[in-house]
């Protein structure tokens, strides 16, 4: 353990700003009361009073159901659809008298839609039955009493267990840090998977338990902790630990989560203190909210309406139904006597007309039930699992360098993907690869670094000019030189007046020098040397401060090693011509802080010169330099704004030298406000950091960009021209988002800001005063006046139709969430082109995306990777994981899992297009051909007297829905596509249509029924009018019931059928197979049926063989009503088609003229974006070149 | 592997491939105007000369058509109907002239014609047990025979109301004072004679009860050989419906004058049904019927029309290409 030992020094003694240690305050009084009972007895889980508490073991269990809760649990959620139970009810009349049909006619399809679904569940939980198998089986190093530490299962884990962590091991439950390989008992943790930061977070044991480092210090030591009971707070943990009868206060400081990972930190001890379900990050996983799209909503509506109307028809069939039964008899002699109503039951008493009338709309309740769809439910859930299939198999959202396509974790949101209005996205991770590259830079007035950044590639690629043959050019020389030199991670600077030593030979290479060395000592990252190969790797807080320290090595200035008062580097040295060891003895690091914006160390170097090095933004450094400092500002000023432009974040390089008394001095004054015990600590520190940092002298300026991820400004640019509009919602700093902004062309040079920011001088001082209700009045009344100028800003710009964009920081979140506000601030947001929020803490971005879904109703994808999203991606109707390299607890919460944000691109205007146009086309089908089906059932009804007879024969009801006419709807469901993927991209606006849910609006729906209605009518009043009473057929025989069913059922597959035929334009041999196939089968299907013996088949018996196929009317009627139930729909297409072509079908026309590659041609239709104002580099150039012609038209 | 064998596996890799990303070759046709007008001058052409087919075909056929359910009835009893038909003591035979307007070629088919017989009830349809009438007395179950199940305890062959309720007016035809020959074999369906109704099963304690349906059977006779009981007992799709009676097997010739004797027994007098004779020859559609004949023309003359329609328009006004204006979310965004 010999780097642990090496690494061991005070941090407190240079860092400017340390937490205080821990003390009984606030909340530890609460020990032992309420909310605060949990005894754990350390060591010693066995012992008599710890099985008192039996606190639950360590077993978790993410299954929906188990053995036992399978069955009642699951068929309870069945039939908690309407639709399913009222089926139920169906089945189980259909055993009584009343029934109209056989019960196998009802209970067959009944079973098969239940069992369907059922099975998918249990497919379903036994994958998260697999997943659970596996966390629950990993092991970890626990104490078994006599120092020995033996593997066991997390789930035999209990509460007071002594484990032992290695390094990058997960935690198995909430542990209280003992001790660890350091010697100051610190450990560095990762808690990505609990909220996304990725930086280490350090946690340091108390003192008096920092000294167990071995196993065998663990034989005899016992303690209790007593502390809170579990909840769901992550940053808050009050508790304390009695050992050898001293009580020492725990805090957060100590506790270590469950899915929180070591770092950097060969080992710990810990003692268990929540297991199982108590922990809290288990106590913090919502139960993830089951999400239904609108369509399906719709769709429930849709039915509800379908079943009213199925008791009205019951009703008026009943109210005849009496009337004719009452009239059965007339004064005590029978009418229709060939129906014995004399001698009846209750259900055709005329004497009791009106009961019998009530049992008839039972039966007709039942009978008309093949107006409701029974299969629509289990054929939707069988499409989306194979949409999934197709959006998971899609190799154009494979990853390939990460081996990971996309993953559709629930099937039931495919279709709302295509109706996406707005996109809360996450920015580290999401849009951007969080690995800072530094690219650029800055020093003494020159300008270096060939590299060209995402956005930079993205705007020439649109201009398709020159400048990007120009580019092309440098990115081959970049290509060239990348293929000699592995790349490094955190760099990309390309210049070979500096690179390989070659600064020497610049004009101002003194200059570069002292930059380099800047980069290379002011910064606090930990340095870590391979020891095989001796290189050096650093491990930082943020990333670009380690890109930063990275470049300084790849130019030559290599920091290796830091100690509590040293940092050494391997440096050239010019004077002496070769590479030197050099050390510098650090004295003191002004930390950054959000409000400083610049970081300082102050040394002491070989010749015992007292040096200030500093870096920050342009903002504070320039006002700080001296008289003398500014020599190259203007040039510098120039390269920051053109980089700024570029998408980098910009840092400013500057030095001084200090005299003595001066440093003295300063030192004082520092020491003292560091020893401070008082609120305005910090302050102070500030105060005095800020008196040294001034005078400086400008070096330069470094340019490091937060590398967007492959294709992100291209994929924003599709997606603002397909009128989606995009939120950045970011933990960041509001400088980093708006640079973000910049580089994925949310904003452009131009647009204007409304910025509203809490942060203001006046604000500050409020909040210094300590009155915490005035500040709080204060904050709003200012956040509510820079909205409202905000409005009035924006009203007045969008009479010129000019884009403008919202950042708002967190703090004033606050305040525009709150009830009263949200609707003003709603409004503002909704007219800007685009919105960032930064700052924003998870529960606000979740809470701005429930704002956008609820009042706007439009429909919201979120898009995050990190734990800290998770929030928003469930709160949105869908979210969406990125599966980076990061954690998965965004993936394991997310609806879908891509691997690239720019996937998202293909995700939503293909996919999401492709599945909303088929589900929307899918359940219109469905109530077409139910409504035709059944309407043809009622219409016989009226020639029956009401009477509950139906015209088919009991297999054929029940076949319907499940065999003769589902296979073709689902492949519609599966296969169907208006545009080719091709063309789905090159014309985004056509996503408008699921937005504006054109394809599944009210007046489609009724269109669709009203041709179900017509169909109906055609089919049955040819029918009966072409098979009257005469004969049909040749030898002169009558068609009986038996033959009026069978040729109506003949249409109604036929017409169905080929109703799909013609309103689909894409013919694979699936569809042909399953359209084809689905007429062939009905045919198939009496034959066979005809063929069983007459027990079976009843009235169907050689129905075909002998009856209907050799009579030449029977096929001839089935042409004609085919053609005459087709004929409305088809004219009405065709001129629909040529005279009021929707958005797709305009595609059409250009893909089946052949011109789809003409690209004037194809700019008529394409109508670039919804509005005029809007985002993305299309805009952007749309903007540049606007500008430039009013100033071309100017002079 | 040989090469045939691994062509065919490339194949089916690149087939998996294609159906995979959704890029199967597709035939996707496009409804442009030309295919349209195509389609509609093609539905206009087939329909009207299949039309024009089949109203003479349904012309072609001969027709006569008698109600006698009044006439049969006494002047003086025609006030109650009802009783006159329910009294077994008077006499039910009848008269009846038809005269022959065009010339009939055998064989002119007989029919029964009722109306308002709503043989398509649902109690009415249920009523008979399919085993019984194949298995006969060996068969016990006939629940569903209600209310025509038993008579004193002894199981009725056939039961049911459909059995029951049996038809049972009788007609002879004269032509010039020679009795024509009726052919009444095979006016049922095969099929039922040899599988449904058995061929050892005898009519028992049929229309032995108190309350008389319809017609009776001959004991000695089995079902299966009483076509009469078969043809009634497919139940007939409308109220208003025609069954077979026999074949006349000779050529009737214009002006013949029919003279049929019949036994007006039947009770359609109390639900205001109506009874008609029916001579009718038939084509190779079958029987007289001119809808199917109108209805092809009218669907063809439509497409014909809409196709001129289409043209005109087609013609007349731009394709609307690049026109984007009128489209939803174009529309919304002018007016809002």
């Amino acid at each position: 353990m010999g780097g642990g030992r090496r690494r061991k020094r005070s941090f407190s003694r240079i860092h400017a700003f340390t937490c205080g240690k821990a003390s009984f305050k606030g909340g530890h009084s609460l020990i032992g009361g309420p909310g605060f009972s949990r005894v754990v007895y350390c060591n010693d889980p066995e012992c008599f009073e710890a099985s008192l508490l039996n606190y639950g073991g360590n077993y978790v269990r993410s299954t929906k159901y188990t053995l036992v809760t399978f069955f009642p649990k699951s068929l309870f959620e069945q039939f908690r659809r309407v639709a399913n139970f009222y089926f139920l009810v169906c089945a189980v009349l259909s055993f009584t008298p009343l029934s109209p049909y056989l019960p196998v006619s009802n209970v067959l399809p009944l079973l098969l839609v239940i069992g369907a679904t059922m099975g998918k569940e249990v497919v379903e939980d036994w994958k998260r039955k697999k997943q659970d198998i596996e966390m629950n089986n990993r092991r970890v190093e626990v104490h078994q009493g006599d120092d020995v530490f033996e593997h066991t299962k997390w789930m035999d884990l209990k509460a007071g267990d002594i484990v032992k962590v290695e390094k990058d091991e997960f935690f198995p439950a909430d542990l209280i840090l003992l001790s660890s390989s350091y010697d100051e008992a610190i450990c560095y943790v990762e808690t990505m998977n609990l909220d996304g930061e990725t930086n280490l977070k350090l946690k340091q044991a108390l003192d008096a338990t920092s000294n167990l480092h071995e196993d065998s210090s663990f034989q005899n030591f016992k303690a209790v902790i007593r502390c809170e009971d579990p909840n769901a707070n992550l940053y808050s943990f009050v508790g304390s630990l009695e050992f050898r009868e001293e009580q020492y206060p725990l805090s957060p400081q100590q506790l270590l989560l469950r899915d929180s990972k070591l770092r950097n930190t060969d080992y710990i001890y810990g003692a268990v203190v929540f297991t199982g379900h108590d922990t809290k990050v288990i106590q913090n996983s919502t139960e993830p909210p089951s999400k239904r799209s609108k369509i399906e909503k719709r769709m429930d509506t849709i039915v509800c309406f379908l079943f009213a109307f199925l008791v009205v028809l019951s009703i008026i069939g009943s109210i005849f139904f009496g009337i004719a039964t009452r009239e059965d008899q007339e004064n005590g002699k029978m009418t229709r006597w060939f129906l014995r109503p004399d001698e009846t039951t209750i259900y055709y008493d005329p004497e009791r007309a009106t009961i019998a009338a009530i049992l008839q709309f039972l039966t007709a309740l039942m009978l008309y039930s093949y107006f409701i769809p029974i299969s629509l439910y289990v054929s939707i859930e069988i499409v989306k699992v194979l949409q999934s299939i197709f959006i998971n198999q899609d190799l154009q959202m494979y990853y390939e360098e990460a081996d990971k396509p996309a993953r559709a974790r629930t099937s039931n949101l495919n279709e709302e993907l295509g109706q996406v209005d707005t996109i809360p996205s996450d920015k580290t991770g999401t849009l951007t690869c969080n690995s800072m590259e530094f690219i650029k830079c800055s020093v003494a007035g020159t300008s270096y670094g060939h590299g060209i950044t995402e956005v930079e590639r993205a705007l020439a690629w649109r201009k398709g000019s020159h400048l990007a043959r120009e580019m092309m050019e440098v990115e081959g020389k970049i290509e060239e030189f990348k293929e000699e030199k592995l790349s490094i991670k955190g760099f990309n600077f390309v210049d070979e007046r500096i690179m390989n030593g070659n600064w020497r030979n610049e004009p101002r290479a003194d200059l570069i020098q002292k930059f380099l060395q800047v980069l290379a000592i002011c910064h606090t990252t930990i340095p870590e040397v391979d020891e095989e190969t001796g290189r050096v790797s650093y491990e930082a807080e943020s990333p670009d401060e380690a890109a930063l320290v990275v470049a300084a090595r790849e130019l030559g200035f290599v920091f290796y090693e830091r100690t509590q008062t040293n940092i050494s580097l391997y440096e050239f040295d010019p004077v002496l011509g070769k590479k030197v060891e050099r050390s510098y003895n650090l004295l003191n690091i002004l930390e950054f802080s959000s409000s400083r914006k610049r970081m300082s160390v102050i040394l002491r170097n070989k010749e015992g010169k007292l040096l200030l090095l500093c870096k920050g933004a342009d903002s504070v450094m320039f006002e700080r330099l001296a008289k003398n400092g500014q020599e190259f500002v203007k040039q510098t000023k120039e390269h920051i704004a053109e980089y700024a432009d570029a998408g980098l974040r910009t840092l400013v390089v500057a030095y001084r030298e200090i005299d003595e008394e001066e440093y003295v001095e300063f030192n004082e004054q520092f020491t003292e406000a560091k020893n401070r015990v008082s609120a305005d600590r910090e302050e102070m520190i500030e105060e005095v950091a800020g008196n040294i940092e001034r005078d400086l002298i400008l070096l330069g300026a470094t340019a490091v960009e937060d590398k967007l991820q492959n294709g992100v400004p291209e994929c924003i640019d599709k997606l603002a021209q397909a009128g989606i509009k995009i939120w950045v919602l970011t933990g960041d700093k509001m400088e980093t988002a708006i640079n973000i902004g910049f580089a994925c062309s949310l904003l452009r040079q131009g647009m204007n800001q409304i910025v509203i920011n809490s942060e203001t001088p006046e604000n500050k001082a409020l909040e210094k005063s300590g009155e915490k209700s005035a500040a709080a009045v204060a904050f709003k009344a200012s956040v509510l006046q820079q909205i409202s100028e905000g409005k009035q800003l924006l009203s007045s710009l969008s009479k010129k139709s000019e884009a403008v964009a919202l950042i708002i920081d967190g703090k004033s979140l606050i305040y525009t969430l709150e009830d009263d506000v949200r609707d003003i601030f709603l409004e503002l947001a909704i007219g800007c082109a685009s919105v960032i929020c930064c700052r924003s803490s998870p529960k606000q971005k979740a809470l701005v995306t429930r704002l956008v879904k609820t009042k706007t109703g439009s429909t919201t994808l979120a898009i995050g990777d990190g734990a800290n999203d998770v929030g928003m991606l469930q709160e949105a109707d869908i979210g969406v994981g990125i599966s980076g390299a990061e954690g998965m607890q965004a993936v394991m919460s997310s609806d879908i899992a891509i691997a690239q944000f720019r996937f998202l691109e293909r995700l939503l205007l293909v996919h999401g297009h492709w599945c909303y146009r088929r589900i929307s086309s899918m359940i219109c089908y469905f109530f077409y051909k139910n409504i035709a089906f059944g309407f043809t059932i009622f219409f016989y009804e009226i020639y029956t007297s009401f009477s509950g007879q139906a015209v088919y024969n009991d297999w054929f009801l029940s076949l319907y829905n499940i065999f003769f006419t589902s296979l073709p709807v689902i492949a519609l469901g599966v296969f169907d596509q208006d545009v080719s993927s091709r063309l789905c991209l090159k014309f985004p606006l056509l996503y408008q249509e699921g937005i504006q849910n054109v394809l599944f609006s009210w007046h489609r729906i009724l269109a669709w029924s009203f041709n179900g209605v017509l169909s109906a009518t055609i089919i049955f009043f040819f029918c009966i009018r072409a098979i009257q009473h005469q004969a049909f057929r040749e030898g002169g025989e009558v068609a009986g019931l038996e033959v009026l069913g069978t040729t109506m059922y003949t249409c109604v597959v036929w017409v169905v059928n080929c109703q799909m035929a013609i309103s689909i334009s894409y013919f694979t041999y699936i569809q042909h197979l399953f359209i084809w196939g689905g007429i062939v089968s009905w045919y198939i299907f009496l034959i066979a049926y005809g063929a069983m013996d007459p027990d079976i088949s009843t009235t169907a018996y050689h129905v075909f063989i002998e009856v209907c196929a050799p009579a030449r009317s029977y096929w001839l009627l089935t042409l004609l009503v085919l053609i005459a139930s087709l004929l409305p729909y088809f004219a009405y297409s065709a001129i629909q088609m040529r005279f009021f072509p929707s958005y797709h079908q305009m595609i059409q026309w250009i893909r089946s003229d052949g011109q789809s590659d003409d690209p004037e041609y194809c700019h008529l239709v394409r109508q670039r974006s919804l509005r005029p104002t809007t985002v993305g580099f299309t805009a952007r150039f749309e903007a540049k070149s606007k500008s430039t012609k009013e100033r071309d038209r100017g002079h | 592997m040989t090469d045939p064998n691994r062509e065919r596996y490339r194949i089916r890799e690149t087939a998996f491939y294609l159906f995979t990303q959704q890029s199967l070759p597709a035939c996707k046709p496009v409804l442009t105007p030309g295919w349209v007008i195509t389609i509609f001058l093609f539905m206009g052409l087939i329909f009207i000369p299949v039309g024009l087919v089949t109203l003479r075909a349904s012309h072609s056929v001969v027709e006569i058509v008698d109600r006698y359910d009044i006439e049969c009835v006494p002047e003086s009893s025609r006030i109650d109907k009802i009783s006159y038909i329910q009294d077994d003591s008077i006499p039910k035979n009848c008269s009846r002239f038809m005269k022959v307007r065009k010339y009939m070629k055998a064989p002119i088919n007989i029919y029964y014609q009722l109306d308002n017989y709503y043989q398509n009830h649902r109690r009415y349809v249920k009523s008979r047990s399919d085993k019984q009438l194949l298995h006969g007395r060996k068969y016990h179950d006939t629940s569903s025979c209600q209310p025509v199940e038993l008579n004193n305890g002894q199981p009725i062959v056939p039961c049911g109301l459909i059995a029951w309720s049996l038809f049972n007016d009788s007609f002879t035809f004269i032509r010039e004072r020679a009795e024509l020959k009726v052919n009444r074999k095979n006016i049922a369906w095969k099929s039922d004679r040899d599988h449904k109704f058995g061929k050892n099963v005898h009519p028992f304690s049929f229309q032995n009860g108190t309350l008389i349906g319809g017609g009776k059977l001959y004991p000695k006779i089995p079902l299966s050989d009483q076509e009469d009981l078969i043809v009634w007992m497919r139940t007939s799709a409308l109220p208003s419906f025609r069954k077979l009676y026999g074949r006349i097997e000779e050529d009737l010739d214009v002006d013949d004058v029919i003279v049929v004797n019949l036994m007006n027994n039947y009770n359609t007098y109390s639900f205001g049904g109506k009874k008609k004779l029916v001579l009718s020859t038939s084509s190779w559609l079958g029987g007289k019927n001119n809808f199917l004949g109108h209805a092809c023309i009218i669907v063809g003359c439509s497409s014909l029309v809409l196709a001129i329609v289409f043209t005109l328009l087609h013609l007349k006004y731009r394709r609307p290409y690049g026109d984007t204006s009128y489209l939803p979310w174009n529309r919304k965004s002018l007016s809002g």
